[in-house]
């Protein structure tokens, strides 16, 4: 079992999907929100997926696909 | 003696030891350090700043460490009055803080100066970061300094110069062949399994207090004043809300009057996400992909954007973007002005204090400073199409005179 801590960021057209809701549904993951801030046309939300490696992958490339940015909880850490 | 007391949670306040992490185990808030402010007003003056050394410890007791400190000749650079520049730009007291003249040539060598310092402390045996660039000549350097290995990982793609300015130092240089978002998984991959300083992941802390003292030396150096403008490129926008920081504490420690300097954010258009948030009037970041040649601040999705949009609010600031084209002509101007040969970083604040004095943001007689952050040797190829190409001569005076005649009596 893996821990990832990853920021959502949600464009406007899907603040109103239950995008987690359904990610922990169709895949074999534990969503636990710690912090978010969203309003009616843009929002973030940090939470910490819980399972196995492949399968918090694959939900991330579905999340992704669905056009939700996946970061990090700390942001980029690439610097000039 | 360190007068930090605490990591404190910059969001729900929780506080942890001094150790090396950087979020918040319950809301994945970043961390901060905290200090024991009526012991520093107790024991540092005016007068003891003063006959300390001229480099950016002198004001140690504000930063997070406690033993022997890794210094390779950091800070107290220069700030000049730019009447050439003001007098371009329409402003009267126009100030450059010129940070083109740390060791590795950029800020970069306050904030790993502190990570170095502190991963020493730590015990790591080794120093790593992921750059682009100026971070990575630095963390190098200070390796190299501290006895420490390092290991720093570039992007694949990396200009030969950049590979160079870091791998002078003989680190462990590790070139990755991946995009952006790729990259930065790595990174904190490797950070949670190696038993490494991360400079800006689990020692990112300490790291960014470096950046305050950009915010002392200025006011030192201003007569022990803050500025009624402060200019700051931004990338991950910890640099400006660190200065802000550091004002106000010397503020908060009687050492200034009251602080009502506007923090001003310039980016590249080609990566403005601060900006784009600002001018939607929102603390959200929607990260951006990087298209634009200012390398040294194309953080897509930057750590402390949200940080830097509190602080522009609450310093009453405003934030502009300058086009690639307006950083080549902002690098050259400086440079013809003043003499001083930025990065594109400095092409950006030019062109971006420009735009803040057209729109009003920035009125003719207010005290400004403009923090110039890494020096031009590093991104020649951003200026070398639109420099002149020298004409050849004979080495004969009637071939000299041929070609300037009376033109260079």
């Amino acid at each position: 079992m893996a821990k990832r801590r990853v920021t959502f960021t949600f464009p406007p057209e899907l603040i109103t999907e239950p995008v987690i809701h359904n990610l922990g549904q169709q895949f074999k993951v534990v969503t636990n929100i710690r912090r978010a801030d969203v309003t009616e046309d843009r929002g973030w939300v940090v939470l910490e997926l819980d399972g196995d490696d492949r399968d918090i992958d694959e939900g991330i490339a579905w999340v992704t696909s669905k056009g939700v940015r996946v970061d990090p909880v700390g942001g980029d850490v690439v610097e000039g | 003696m360190s007068y930090a007391t605490a990591l404190r949670c910059r969001e729900c306040g929780r506080e942890y030891p001094q150790e090396p992490i950087n979020v918040c185990e319950v809301c994945f808030g970043p961390l901060e350090v905290a200090y024991d402010y009526e012991s520093i007003a107790r024991d540092l003056s005016r007068d003891k700043i003063a006959a300390a050394p001229a480099s950016m410890w002198r004001y140690k007791e504000l930063l997070p460490v406690s033993g022997e400190v890794i210094d390779i000749g950091t800070g107290f650079t220069p700030l000049t009055k730019a009447d050439n520049l003001g007098r371009e730009l329409g402003l009267r007291q126009l100030y450059l803080k010129n940070d083109c003249l740390n060791p590795t040539y950029s800020f970069k060598d306050r904030v790993v100066s502190v990570a170095a310092t502190k991963a020493k402390e730590f015990g790591f045996s080794a120093i790593a970061c992921t750059s682009t660039g100026n971070l990575a000549g630095s963390v190098a350097a200070h390796a190299a300094r501290a006895g420490l290995k390092a290991y720093i990982f570039i992007p694949a793609d990396l200009e030969q110069g950049k590979i160079l300015g870091a791998a002078i130092y003989n680190p462990t240089l590790i070139a990755v062949n991946g995009n952006y978002d790729e990259v930065n998984r790595l990174c904190n991959e490797l950070a949670d399994k190696y038993p490494w300083g991360f400079v800006n992941i689990n020692i990112r802390p300490y790291y960014a207090e470096g950046s305050k003292t950009l915010g002392y030396e200025v006011a030192e150096q201003l007569g022990w004043r803050a500025p009624d403008h402060a200019v700051v490129p931004v990338a991950s926008g910890a640099l400006l809300v660190k200065i802000w920081k550091g004002l106000n504490e010397l503020s908060m420690l009687g050492l200034i009057g009251p602080v009502s300097t506007r923090m001003h954010a310039t980016q590249a258009a080609g990566c403005a996400p601060v900006v784009e948030a600002f001018r939607a009037g929102t603390h959200i970041i929607r990260p951006v992909k990087p298209n634009t040649i200012a390398k040294s601040l194309a953080i897509g999705n930057p750590a402390d954007g949200y940080y830097a949009l509190k602080t522009i609010g609450e310093s009453g600031g405003a934030a502009s973007a300058a086009t690639d084209a307006e950083i080549v002509a902002g690098i050259k101007l400086l440079a013809e002005s003043e003499g001083i040969f930025a990065e594109t970083a400095g092409g950006v604040v030019v062109s971006g204090l420009r735009h803040l004095v057209a729109e009003g943001a920035i009125k003719r007689d207010e005290l400004v400073v403009a923090f110039i952050t890494g020096c031009g040797l590093k991104t020649l190829e951003a200026v070398a199409d639109s420099v002149v190409s020298p004409p050849i001569i004979q080495p004969t005076l009637a071939s000299f005179e041929q070609m300037y005649g009376e033109r260079a009596l």
